[in-house]
């Protein structure tokens, strides 16, 4: 339609004669539509990092954890039962190597692997004038069946290192690099010695894990300074720490197993042991069903703050139409001209809603831009890999145009009403 | 004989009706204008001839009477045809020039072929031919702001005749001109009535230049006063 472009040209011309009023305008929408994406895409990379996250540990995994004993039995506090928990569990309370075993004889068809960690601490590991920051983590060989380990040298402890709790580890990539000058082969095999809160200790390198750099966290920092996960065999781990009993493990169920059912029956298998605590249970949760839940919560939040950024943009609609009518009084006689050399209303009409959607899009376009730039940043921040919400960014170019036409549409329908010899005769 | 181009009939307009300020402001007027004549109208302000000017420009409708234009009874027409009408049949020449500010000369004569649904290429040709006999042609991509007021009112009546009206309608085209280059509007006036055939109908308070024009009509307290013969005949 000739007619169109022909008005979309002009909205630019006239947006063009007033830059700045232009430009303040457009602000509202710019800000409007950039705080509505960049929370989008915070919650989205959120719930897409949970959900790698947790699948990465499998999504049919279970994780099992002791939890206090309330009346809500909810997944939150199990999950966050290990971090938030007030005080801290006594080890009569805590779930026992035997019990494990026992776990793992009853539903040996159902259950590929149990996953124990023992968080060792964080230490640092010093060759010379050299040193690598590490998390060092005591570990079973479950953790490599139910967590995505890419080996660049070496591999997994054998099942002896595990069973006698030998001093060996595996460590990442970074480690390799601040030590050994990035040469792997001059890694394994070689003894290192690591400070874990003053505690000395000496492990010969089994395996070196590849490290991707992806947090903000590690981008701000030097890269010597990373801190990395060490691995050692679980028994290792303990013959330092004594956490011989867990607060938490994970269960990796095999293929073809419902893995909900199982979790349940974990949950019964528990039952037994902790019917006459009074204190705690235990828990078993799906992880399928966990990221479903933590990717429902953060929706909600996310909505929820996506709807207080909605009314900046419709306040930056309101600054739209404002402007509109200023427009449209300042160019009477324009509309007079227009109409005395044959425009009809609706062509007027037309050129208006035009000149207010094109305001709103191009505010669309630059909020959109910097809208994932601020929830990219945000989320690099926060540590986690930024999405782009593609639903928020079709949304939000689709509402902007719609603002568009909508806060346009009363000044250019007054445009339209004028009538042409008022219009003409206007000062 | 040549055609009748307009035919006002006992036309009367009021405004304010059935309030207690109600106003009568033409009377009964009845007027025609034959194809390539080279009417004025004048008369004093307050004397009716502006309204009779938005009544032939068909800006506005008569309260009573008929008006054919061009053989269209515009009268009876509905809003909408009202807008093709005026785009096809009638060009405007005001005394403020009324040039869309942002647009370069060649865009405003562009604009009523525009509106006219008129294909681009076809408008650029027909608005440079126009510029042409206008003699703005070198001055096409220029915006009205560089141009001075005689040439501003040039570009408007090229623009006027974009779509070939019926009539050239020209509301006090000089008045805001000094004496020189109102002089040059008004000889391009009569070359296009002369050499172009084109109908004209010029509303002046200025008898000197209605003198010029092939008839004149007085207009005073809404009535046709005095028809006569003017300067050019």
């Amino acid at each position: 339609m000739v007619m169109l472009w022909e008005n979309i040209k002009l909205a630019f011309t006239s947006l063009l004669a007033n830059k700045m009023r232009a430009l303040l305008t457009m602000l509202g929408i710019i800000i409007g539509i950039a705080s509505v994406i960049a929370i989008m895409t915070v919650g989205d990379s959120l719930i897409n990092y949970i959900s790698e996250e947790m699948n990465s540990m499998g999504a049919n995994n279970i994780m099992v954890s002791i939890q206090p004993r309330t009346d809500e039995d909810n997944m939150f506090s199990t999950m966050m039962g290990g971090a938030m928990m007030m005080d801290p569990i006594s080890d009569q309370d805590k779930i026992t190597p035997e019990m494990l075993e026992k776990l793992a004889e009853q539903y040996k068809d159902e259950i590929k692997a149990i996953t124990v960690v023992d968080e060792n601490g964080s230490g640092q590991i010093t060759k010379g004038t050299d040193y690598a920051n590490v998390y060092v983590a005591g570990i079973n060989i479950g953790y490599f069946v139910s967590t995505d380990v890419e080996f660049v040298a070496g591999g997994v402890f054998s099942e002896r290192d595990l069973e006698e709790g030998r001093p060996v580890a595996i460590v990442s990539s970074i480690v390799v690099e601040n030590l050994f000058g990035g040469d792997n082969e001059k890694a394994l095999g070689s003894t290192i010695e690591v400070d874990t809160n003053g505690k000395f200790a000496e492990y010969t390198i089994v395996g070196v894990y590849d490290y991707v750099v992806q947090n903000m966290a590690d981008m701000m920092q030097a890269r010597k300074d990373i801190s990395t996960n060490m691995y050692i065999p679980y028994r290792a781990s303990i013959n330092q720490t004594h956490n011989d009993n867990f607060t938490n493990f994970y269960v990796v169920a095999n293929n073809g197993v419902d893995s909900d059912i199982l979790a349940k029956q974990i949950d019964r298998f528990f039952e037994g042991y902790y019917r006459n605590n009074e204190d705690y249970q235990v828990g078993a949760f799906n992880m399928q069903t966990m990221v479903e839940m933590v990717g429902s919560m953060v929706g909600m939040v996310t909505t929820a703050i996506s709807i207080v950024a909605g009314i900046a943009l419709l306040v930056g609609g309101i600054g739209v139409m404002n402007i509109m009518l200023v427009s449209i009084t300042e160019r009477t006689r324009e509309i007079g001209t227009r109409k005395a050399l044959g425009a009809t209303n609706g062509s007027i009409r037309i050129q208006f809603i035009v000149e207010a959607m094109i305001i709103c899009l191009i505010g669309g376009i630059i909020g959109l831009i910097l809208g994932i730039l601020g929830g990219q940043f945000a989320a690099n921040l926060l540590g986690y890999p930024a999405v782009p919400s593609i639903s928020g960014i079709v949304t939000s170019l689709i509402f902007s145009m719609i603002i568009g036409v909508f806060f346009g549409y009363y000044p250019a329908n007054k445009a339209a009403k004028m009538n042409p010899i008022d219009a003409l005769r206007y000062e | 004989m040549a055609e009748t181009i307009i035919k006002l009939e006992n036309i009367v307009k009021k405004f304010y009706i059935g309030k207690p300020n109600e106003l009568e402001i033409l009377h009964k007027i009845s007027l025609e204008v034959k194809k390539g004549e080279f009417v004025s109208i004048v008369g004093p302000s307050g004397s009716g001839k502006s309204t009779l000017m938005n009544l032939i420009g068909i800006l506005d409708r008569p309260t009573e009477g008929t008006y054919v234009l061009d053989g269209i009874d515009v009268s009876k027409a509905a809003d909408k045809e009202l807008s093709a009408i005026r785009n096809k049949k009638i060009g405007f020449v005001f005394q403020t020039y009324n040039l869309i500010s942002r647009t370069n000369a060649l865009k405003n004569v562009e604009l009523p072929m525009l509106y006219a649904g008129i294909g681009k290429s076809e408008r650029v040709k027909k608005a440079k031919e126009l510029l042409e006999l206008v003699e703005m042609g070198d001055r096409a991509k220029h915006l009205p702001e560089e141009l001075s007021g005689g040439q501003k009112q040039r570009v408007a009546i090229a623009r006027a005749m974009a779509n070939d009206p019926a009539i050239l309608l020209a509301d006090e085209p000089t008045g805001a001109l000094d004496s020189k280059t109102g002089r040059l509007v008004m000889d391009l006036f009569h070359k296009l009535n002369k050499e172009k055939g084109i109908t004209i109908v010029l509303i002046t308070h200025s008898n000197e230049l209605a003198s010029e024009t092939g008839r004149i009509i007085t207009i005073r307290d809404g009535n046709i006063l005095s028809e006569s013969k003017g300067g050019k005949a």
